[in-house]
């Protein structure tokens, strides 16, 4: 089971991360749920969601620790690091956040994914982190991923090409880093 | 030769209306005209509360009992599964105009394809003579014993034309029952708004000025007086509004 | 087919699976995708929908066309479902079946529009006027809130009474992969003898609640009784998570009893036998599961567990019967327990 909160301003691309996540995660045929945080603080505040897949039925679609915490600005930082679980990982949006992490018991990645996007679909830096969120959970399949970005952007064809190159991107981005 | 009988639509039930009330004559004009336009076997009724509650016992056809003022909504729903049915709905001043005011604005302003009988005496009949919002100015109810008074009771409303500015209703009249002549006048215009109806135009609405001696304690001579002289003049009668002739 | 689903348009695409032809609603969140989905999906079906002018309104169509003989449904929101109240009554008392949702937010009052379970009272106890009852479904995944939409309108018809079906924000907004039931032929629904539909043949057909006489009225409110007994006997819903050697029970509904299954999976990992009795249906209550629980030596206690200040607790007290403590834990104003609060709550409380 893997726990994930994502959280950034409205446009980012939040929810819809969460989103690719769980729709990747069902076409694997495990369980999952999507949970948004809802109403006026939609409206170009910060929003997050709650994003759960598991090989077993999910009982709380509510995350009280994650094992990953998607901070794509500093109030989102601020608002959920001290709730990741010890051992769990931070992945940060570098372009945005200028905040540093303090926990130390956390691993952190600082990610610039707009750069990163720029020259593909410069409004694919959330596909990137699902790229590079792939690596690192290591148990979605790309091809799964790919089959989600296919469904989401059924009516878009024109796009779908785009935000591959982006899945994997990030991937490979993560790949360097990693080495 | 029969120059006069009871319309197959009603029921052999004796009305419970008080004697010289005009309920018993719409009632008739109401079945009259769908008897007329063949339309018996294929007309719903929905009733309101006040005066006219039993209504369903006096006519033959389907009928639903709606809560106070909300019988626009439920004729509403009833068109939505039966779009070839005349569906009509009898409604008193405080019903209609009062807690139903929302409910009977909105229906004409989307133009639902059914037809309004508004039975407006001006007074609270049922629950014993206060205050309706046409009560006119001067006239006393149980709720205004010196009369109602706009500074301290608000004005009366002119439900046929404020409705007559939307672009919803297709036939508004306004007709009254207190001579022979008007209640032929009556009987056209009902006709006139089912058969609109039958054709699709959309919302129509027949505004009817009704006499209520036992609330204004007067004689049924008396009170249908009191419509010649006080209540016609106040509320003009006439059409108030028809897109059909527009359309010629 | 699995399709990823956000509650709210899955319970619109199940109530249209399930015949549902006409739908009437008025804006009010979180509940709004459902009357946005059937705008355009009712459409496409040869349906109905009206954005009605209020709540008031919306549940006066639903008289209208559900009494005409259509499946039809409205669904609000808290302050929303106040409003319709008036409406519920006369639906109950004209016994007009039909389907309502309530995508509960916090009150009283405005409140907000977090997740709660402000509204047990409303819906179980009455809501509006008069001797009547809902059969209440509080469905806790999206999946089940399809199953149960889905069958609602059947169990609405059987019985003629108005189905509420209460879930949250949460489970409103959230999305989880569910399957939606095969398309119902609307033209092989069972016939309703009762229905306007001017073809009667001669005989009048009445929808109406007044009865004016006593006697009248008395008959017609033991004969709604008897049927609230035979839904009690038929209808009741209940699931138990690991009650069998449990010593602390916990009693949730909706999605308040996932965040608990998730406690109890945390406190047994720790060996501490917890378990919960999950009520589906909120009206009829299961009375009778509770009370077989209450009655085991080896529970200790029963923590109710609500997004309220303490409703449902209640029952269950009536349940219990005095045989074992009955502790609430509670959130309100649209914050909600996490798991770990629960887990907390009993290692602290042992």
């Amino acid at each position: 089971m893997k726990k994930i909160t994502i959280s950034g301003f409205g446009g980012q691309g939040v929810l819809s991360l969460g989103k690719f996540i769980s729709y990747s995660a069902m076409f694997q045929n495990l369980n999952t749920s999507w949970l948004p945080s809802y109403g006026p603080e939609m409206r170009g505040g910060t929003s997050n969601c709650s994003v759960i897949y598991s090989e077993e039925p999910i009982a709380a679609p509510v995350i009280d620790h994650p094992d990953y915490l998607l901070a794509f600005n500093d109030p989102s930082l601020a608002k959920f690091e001290d709730s990741v679980r010890p051992g769990g990982t931070i992945l940060i949006n570098s372009d945005i956040v200028t905040t540093d992490v303090k926990r130390k018991d956390v691993t952190v990645y600082k990610i610039p994914v707009d750069t990163i996007a720029q020259e593909i679909n410069p409004k694919g830096g959330n596909i990137i982190m699902l790229g590079i969120l792939l690596e690192l959970f290591g148990d979605l399949k790309e091809e799964f991923a790919i089959q989600a970005i296919e469904h989401v952007f059924e009516n878009k064809p024109k796009v779908i090409p785009i935000n591959i190159e982006c899945l994997k991107k990030g991937r490979e981005y993560i790949k360097n880093l990693k080495k | 030769m029969i120059v006069q009988k009871k319309p197959q639509l009603l029921t052999d039930t004796p009305l419970h209306y008080c004697p010289g009330c005009t309920h018993g004559i719409v009632h008739r004009l109401v079945a009259e005209s769908i008897e007329e336009l063949g339309m018996c076997d294929n007309a719903i009724g929905v009733m309101p509360v006040g005066c006219a509650v039993f209504g369903y016992n006096y006519f033959k056809c389907d009928m639903l009992q709606a809560a106070h003022g909300r019988a626009p909504s439920v004729s509403t729903g009833v068109k939505r599964v039966h779009p070839d049915a005349l569906v009509f709905s009898y409604q008193g001043d405080g019903d209609c105009s009062s807690i139903g005011m929302c409910e009977t604005v909105h229906a004409a302003a989307r133009g639902e394809n059914f037809t309004i009988i508004f039975i407006n005496n001006g007074i609270y009949g049922m629950t014993g003579g206060q205050m309706a919002p046409t009560t006119m100015e001067g006239v006393k109810a149980t709720t205004c014993i010196y009369g109602r008074d706009p500074k301290i009771n608000g004005n009366p409303i002119h439900v046929a034309e404020m409705l007559a500015t939307l672009t919803g209703p297709c036939y508004i009249e306004r007709v009254a029952c207190d001579n022979p002549a008007h209640v032929n006048a009556a009987k056209k215009a009902i006709k006139k708004a089912f058969e609109l109806q039958i054709a699709k135009k959309g919302f129509t609405f027949i505004e009817v000025l009704a006499s209520c001696p036992s609330n204004y304690h007067l004689t049924p001579l008396d009170a249908q007086k009191f419509v010649t002289e006080r209540a016609i003049p106040f509320y003009p009668l006439g059409v108030i509004k028809d897109t059909t002739k527009e359309e010629k | 087919m699995k399709k990823l689903w956000k509650g709210n348009e899955a319970i619109a695409e199940a109530a249209i699976a399930a015949g549902c032809r006409y739908f009437f609603g008025y804006p009010i969140t979180p509940q709004n995708e459902i009357p946005e989905y059937m705008s355009w999906r009712l459409n496409e079906v040869g349906g109905s929908f009206v954005q009605a002018e209020s709540e008031v309104s919306a549940i006066n169509m639903v008289y209208g066309a559900a009494g005409a003989g259509g499946r039809a449904m409205t669904s609000s929101s808290s302050p929303g479902i106040s409003l319709k109240q008036e409406g519920i009554s006369y639906l109950a008392g004209a016994m007009v079946p039909c389907v309502i949702i309530n995508m509960m937010r916090s009150g009283p009052g405005l409140g907000g529009i977090q997740p709660s379970q402000g509204d047990y009272f409303q819906a179980t106890k009455g809501g509006g006027h008069g001797d009547y009852h809902c059969i209440v479904y509080a469905p806790a995944s999206i999946q089940e809130f399809v199953d149960i939409t889905y069958k609602a309108f059947d169990t609405a018809d059987r019985y003629r009474v108005p189905v509420m079906l209460i879930g949250d924000g949460m489970l409103g907004q959230m999305m989880e992969p569910a399957e939606i039931p095969p398309m119902k032929n609307i033209n092989r629904l069972p016939k309703k003898d009762w229905a306007v539909d001017c073809n009667n043949g001669g005989t009048q057909r009445l929808i109406n609640s007044i009865k004016i006489d006593a006697n009248e009225l008395e008959e017609h409110n033991i004969h709604l009784a008897q049927i609230y007994e035979e839904i009690a006997k038929k209808e009741t819903e209940v699931e138990t998570y690991l009650c069998d050697d449990a010593e602390y029970i916990f009693v949730a509904y909706g999605s308040v009893a996932r965040i608990c299954k998730a406690s109890i999976d945390e406190l047994r990992k720790e060996g501490i036998k917890a378990g919960l009795i999950r009520p589906i249906t909120l009206y009829p209550y299961p009375t009778k599961t509770i009370a077989k629980y209450a009655k085991k030596r080896i529970v200790k206690k029963f923590v109710t567990v609500e997004l309220s200040m303490g409703q449902m607790v209640e029952d269950v007290r009536l349940a219990v019967n005095g045989k074992k403590p009955v502790e609430f834990y509670g959130r309100a104003g649209g914050n909600v327990m996490m798991p770990g609060d629960l887990v907390k709550y009993i290692k602290e409380g042992k």
